[in-house]
């Protein structure tokens, strides 16, 4: 599974990378973190919020923080 | 409402705190207590409401409206600077937000015009001014914000500074935004806007209870009227000084709003007042910062400038009706 954060660093998606990361610790899944910053690949996702959280090239939500557990469910459908 | 509150405090100062009555100290205790209160209590009404209804729109949603929104100019700017208080957006997504507009062909000067209501008209900002200075106060902020966002956004698109937009900008593709149409139960809605909440106040308390620090403890030992001279209406500097001063303070935003209704108290004029907090919440460095990724440095002056002259108006206006 490949988990990539968008957004260009700000303090909203870095809290979302370690969300995303804990999510995927505490379900013990296998899974690649990418941050994705440069906006013209941002941008290809159809993004206009950061952070966005995108799975296995799927763009799931954007402009907002999700908390573990809201993570955690998005997850399970996704693998 | 708060009637409850201020003998909370009563009791809490002069029976627990044991301070005696007609103190300075106990004064600015008292109040300080009253307001945080007080403060709390509405600003976390104000963000609520503003959260739920907010819940319903959507930055792709109006990027899509304005998009067919093409042939009737004036209405468009009008438009976007109405969805510019509804729909959210932090100050990290200004950049993605300004291709995605420009990419679906919303004029720029339109795209102005939300970029600036957006930030300016925030439910904090919103919640604040309504718990220290009251509904019309707040709302008084609201309208002029409006205008400064349509007659900036007008001017922008009448000067047809496309030329100084970054060129990398213009060949961008955006993906195929998804209008993630969520079909949510009011139930779900409102415990999102609940968790919303909290999580703003969370992030801005530290800095409102700093605010109403500072004020309280002007409020105990610093005459009313003291700034009247410095920074009254009689000042014509005053309004241009308070709109510089403004411009580095973005981050504590919240914080600025409950120490001007101190400064009221010590003699600064309401036009002056609102031209400060303007230029706290439009005018921010980051932002600034931010939008230089997509903007030549010339239109990023120019769009300083005009917002700028907009907030000193407003001010001079205010002054002049309000006193």
């Amino acid at each position: 599974m490949v988990i990539k954060v968008l957004g260009g660093g700000c303090a909203n998606c870095k809290k979302l990378m370690e969300n995303a990361k804990k999510a995927a610790e505490e379900l013990g899944l296998e899974a690649q973190f990418e941050e994705v910053k440069d906006i013209e690949k941002i941008m290809s996702y159809g993004v206009m919020r950061t952070p966005a959280l995108v799975v296995n090239e799927k763009l799931i939500f954007s402009g907002k923080v999700a908390g573990v557990e809201e993570i955690k469910e998005i997850l399970k459908q996704q693998a | 409402m708060f009637g409850y509150v201020q003998k909370f405090a009563d009791f809490l100062t002069y029976s627990v705190l044991k301070i005696p009555q007609n103190s300075r100290l106990g004064s600015a205790v008292n109040f300080f207590i009253f307001d945080t209160i007080k403060i709390f209590i509405l600003l976390f009404i104000i963000v609520f409401i503003v959260t739920f209804i907010r819940s319903f729109f959507s930055p792709e949603k109006t990027r899509e409206i304005l998009s067919h929104k093409k042939q009737n100019i004036l209405f468009a700017h009008i438009l976007a600077a109405l969805l510019g208080i509804v729909t959210p957006f932090c100050s990290c997504s200004a950049v993605p937000l300004f291709i995605g507009f420009v990419e679906a062909g919303i004029p720029l000067g339109v795209t102005f015009s939300y970029l600036i209501a957006a930030p300016m008209v925030n439910e904090v900002a919103l919640g604040l001014l309504y718990a220290n200075f009251g509904l019309k106060i707040a709302l008084i902020y609201v309208f002029s914000g409006e205008i400064i966002a349509i007659v900036s956004g007008i001017v922008i698109g009448k000067l047809r500074l496309e030329k100084y937009v970054e060129d990398y900008v213009f060949k961008i593709k955006v993906g195929n935004v998804q209008l993630m149409e969520d079909k949510k139960t009011l139930k779900q809605r409102l415990k999102e806007t609940l968790e919303f909440t909290l999580q703003l106040i969370r992030k801005v308390w530290i800095f409102v209870v700093v605010g109403i620090g500072v004020g309280a403890f002007l409020h105990g030992y610093i005459p009313t009227g003291a700034l009247a001279k410095l920074a009254g209406k009689n000042n014509p500097l005053a309004v241009i000084f308070a709109t510089v001063l403004g411009i580095p303070l973005y981050s504590n935003a919240a914080g600025i709003i409950p120490l001007v209704s101190e400064f009221r108290r010590l003699g600064v004029s309401m036009g002056t007042s609102l031209s400060f907090m303007m230029s706290v919440t439009a005018l921010s460095l980051p932002e600034m910062i931010l939008l230089r990724r997509v903007l030549k440095p010339k239109l990023l002056a120019i769009f300083i400038a005009i917002v700028g002259c907009g907030i000193v108006i407003t001010g001079y206006l205010f002054n002049f009706i309000l006193g």
